[in-house]
Order: C-alpha cells, then sequence, then structure tokens
C-alpha cells in the first residue's frame, strides 16, 4: 500500500495546482478549496488501485471537481435554498456580476478593469465557469473536459459557448 | 458582441479558437469568414476574451500544506543524507524541506533505473516552492560560473529560448552519490530538470517514463545528461536532440 501510495503521489503532485484552481474556480474559498482538494486526494488514493492509464490529469481532476460539487450541495442544502443545476434554469437566473461602470474612477482603473473580468467569471454558473476554467485557464481539450465534467462533448460545448456569450454581454454592457 | 454572427457557425468559431476544429472545417471556416463581418467579429471578440481571461482569471497555485503533505507520499523510505547538509549552499534548502515535512533523500546504488527514481525524487522535490534554483538567471555566462568551486567539474549551459525551451537558471543537487549540476529550463507551463555530470562515452537519447514522469538519458562530449520532466516524453525528446544537435 505504501508503494502504491508513492506511485499515485508522484501521479498526481504534477497536477496539485490544476486540481486547487479548479476547486478555488468552483467554491470561490481558500479554505473550502483546500478542505475539497484533500477530500479528493483521499478518495483518488482509494480509486487509484482502478485507475487505469488515460490521462491522470483529467481522472484527478474529475475526482477533485466531484468533490468540490458535493460541497457546493452541501452550502445550498444548508442554505435551504433549492439546487438550481444550470441546464434546467433561465440565464436570468444568473448571478449579476458587479459592474464596475457604477463607479467612474472604477471605470478608469485598467487595474480593476482586469479585476472586473474574474469577478464575471467567478459570478458564472458553477456549470458554465468549471468548463472555462478548465479551458482558458488549464487548456484543456474538449474530451478532458468532457471527462472532467461527466457530460458529452456536445454539452462542453454548449456551456463554454454560454459562459463566453455571459462574459462578451457583460463587458458591452460595462463597456 | 456582434449580433449578426450567424448562429450556425458560433460553435464552429469557438471550437477553431479552442483548437478543436478538423482541418476540412477549419478551411470551409475561413472561407465563410472572409465574406461575414458578423461572424469575423465574433471571432475578434471571443479571441480577445480568450487572451483577457488568460491575463486576467488568477490561476491559484496549491497552498503549500497540501503540496507538502503529497509529496511525504511521493517519497517514503528514503533516509536523509547527512553531508548534504553540510554543504553550505545546500544546508538551507534541507532545512526548509525536512520543516515541510519532506525526508530528502538519495537511494543507494548507481543502476540506470535507481538513477532514474533518483532524478524523478530529486525533480518533485525541486519543484517545491523556493528548492527550484539556487541561481535564478537565463543567462548561461552567469549559470555556468555560479558552479565554479561548488562542484568538480564546469557543466556545459547552454539556452534554448528561441526553440521553445528558456534556461530559467541552476541549482546544485544530489544524484547517484555525489554533488551534481541540475540546470532547469521551462518549456510552455512545464519545468525540465537537466542534470549533467561527466561520464565517458557517447549515447543517443532514449527515453523512459518513470512514475508518470518522461526521463531522457543521454551522453555526449564527454558528458551524461539526464532531463526529468511532466512534458510529453516527444517533448522532452526534441529537447534532448536541441543539446545533441549543437554540441
Amino acid at each position: 500500500m505504501a508503494g502504491d501510495e508513492a506511485e499515485f503521489a508522484r501521479l498526481a503532485l504534477p497536477h496539485l495546482d490544476a486540481a486547487y484552481n479548479l476547486a478555488r474556480w468552483l467554491l470561490r474559498d481558500p479554505v473550502a478549496a483546500e478542505d475539497a482538494v484533500q477530500d479528493a486526494l483521499l478518495r483518488a488514493l482509494t480509486y487509484f488501485a482502478s485507475f487505469r492509464g488515460g490521462n491522470p490529469r483529467a481522472w484527478l481532476l474529475q475526482i477533485v471537481r466531484n468533490a468540490a460539487h458535493d460541497r457546493l450541495a452541501a452550502a445550498a442544502r444548508a442554505r435551504e435554498a433549492p439546487l438550481v443545476t444550470f441546464d434546467d434554469a433561465d440565464e436570468s437566473t444568473m448571478a449579476e456580476p458587479a459592474d464596475p461602470a457604477d463607479d467612474p474612477e472604477t471605470a478608469l482603473s485598467r487595474a480593476q478593469d482586469r479585476a472586473a473580468l474574474a469577478t464575471a467569471l467567478a459570478a458564472l454558473p458553477a456549470e458554465l465557469r468549471e468548463c472555462l476554467v478548465l479551458r482558458e485557464l488549464e487548456e484543456m481539450s474538449y474530451r478532458d473536459i468532457a471527462q472532467v465534467t461527466g457530460v458529452p462533448v456536445g454539452t462542453v460545448m454548449s456551456r463554454l459557448w454560454r459562459a463566453r456569450r455571459a462574459l462578451l454581454r457583460h463587458a458591452e454592457a460595462s463597456a | 458582441m456582434n449580433p449578426l454572427a450567424c448562429p450556425d457557425k458560433v460553435l464552429l468559431i469557438q471550437a477553431d479558437l479552442d483548437g478543436e476544429l478538423g482541418m476540412a472545417k477549419t478551411a470551409a471556416l475561413q472561407a465563410h469568414l472572409q465574406v461575414c463581418a458578423g461572424c469575423q467579429a465574433l471571432q475578434d471578440d471571443l479571441r480577445a476574451l480568450s487572451a483577457g481571461l488568460r491575463r486576467d482569471a488568477e490561476r491559484h497555485p496549491a497552498p503549500d500544506r497540501l503540496r507538502a503533505g503529497l509529496m511525504a507520499r511521493a517519497a517514503p523510505n528514503v533516509r536523509p543524507i547527512r553531508r548534504l547538509a553540510r554543504h553550505p549552499a545546500l544546508a538551507f534548502g534541507l532545512g526548509a524541506a525536512l520543516a515541510a515535512g519532506v525526508a530528502l533523500a538519495v537511494l543507494p546504488g548507481q543502476r540506470t533505473a535507481s538513477l532514474m527514481d533518483e532524478a524523478v525524487a530529486s525533480h518533485i522535490r525541486a519543484l517545491q516552492p523556493g528548492h527550484l534554483m539556487d541561481v535564478p538567471s537565463s543567462d548561461r555566462h552567469t549559470v555556468r560560473p555560479w558552479f565554479d568551486g561548488r562542484i568538480d567539474y564546469a557543466p556545459p549551459v547552454r539556452d534554448f529560448a528561441t526553440a521553445g525551451f528558456p534556461l530559467l537558471g541552476g541549482r546544485l543537487d544530489y544524484l547517484g552519490g555525489r554533488p551534481v549540476a541540475a540546470l532547469v529550463y521551462r518549456h510552455d507551463r512545464h519545468l525540465i530538470d537537466l542534470y549533467v555530470w561527466p561520464a565517458t562515452g557517447e549515447a543517443a537519447p532514449s527515453e523512459r517514463a518513470r512514475s508518470g514522469y518522461a526521463v531522457v538519458t543521454w551522453r555526449a562530449g564527454g558528458t551524461a545528461f539526464l532531463a526529468v520532466s511532466d512534458v510529453e516524453a516527444p517533448e522532452l525528446l526534441a529537447f534532448a536532440k536541441l543539446w545533441n544537435d549543437g554540441s
């Protein structure tokens, strides 16, 4: 078992930053993200015996993604709010990102323009956000994103498009 | 966002920018973009959005605590080398590594397989924050003299920035029971450790995967080379070829 553990750790280490980055963008909280990755590593070690090659990054990130979504669902239940999955929801239910144009000084600040795009990304529904983070920040292929998020490639494509359209509309509205 | 983009083209435009469109479809899309201002505008918008996200959205690195826990698992059953601690250049690094709960060690034996395992373990250790480089410099005229007096040979140091493998710096490491020069290179978002030490004979680059890392070894010009990285094996072989062709 110690050998398996070492083998697993060596396999997982190169993807630890990607794992944490995904959890951080999904949960939007450093402590929750660290806990989720910790959970995921334990789960992954348990499943490791059944890992039969393939892409270790997609495999690990899939487990991290599920651990993060478990936490999102638990948080939603704790708020006694119905859990809305985006595919059932209208886009009007999307959280409205803060509008930097409300404040002229903010609009003039390049640094805060940058923050605005990150804020708009953070405000996307989780199902759209994770696709865009995996594509733009981790540069993963559609096929790998499909594995991580557990949906068909066609759904990945439509979610990426909806995520990007929402960000473009947001940028246009605040321009 | 341009409302005039053709609805049946948006996913194709997106797939093209994401590098997911086949050659035939790419050609057809290019032809359409020549004549459709709406689709052209959408392509520009999507390209700018992608660049903006990559520039502005933070990539959160894993906290040290997570990394240290995983590293302690990656290198169990290893014993610390005391000689390493006595070396002034490494004493600080060793202390920090031990503080992080990581056992620094060198595996016994000189066999190639164990040397590769050792190099992978060393590479993993080096990826810890603050452990990668003793001399961070892309200038080989700075990196090479730094090793003077720290090891008993002058390692060849070269930069391949123009070929996509920029030199980041070097550090003193320990492999096969002796101090060796480790040169650090970057390729895209991956790091490559290249260990170099004096050796006789010539050998063409050969690749072996160890624990999910690619390891390439070769010998040329009185020097043994061992490169280890999490890049794909063909890319590490291309890196080795750059060295071999020029030396």
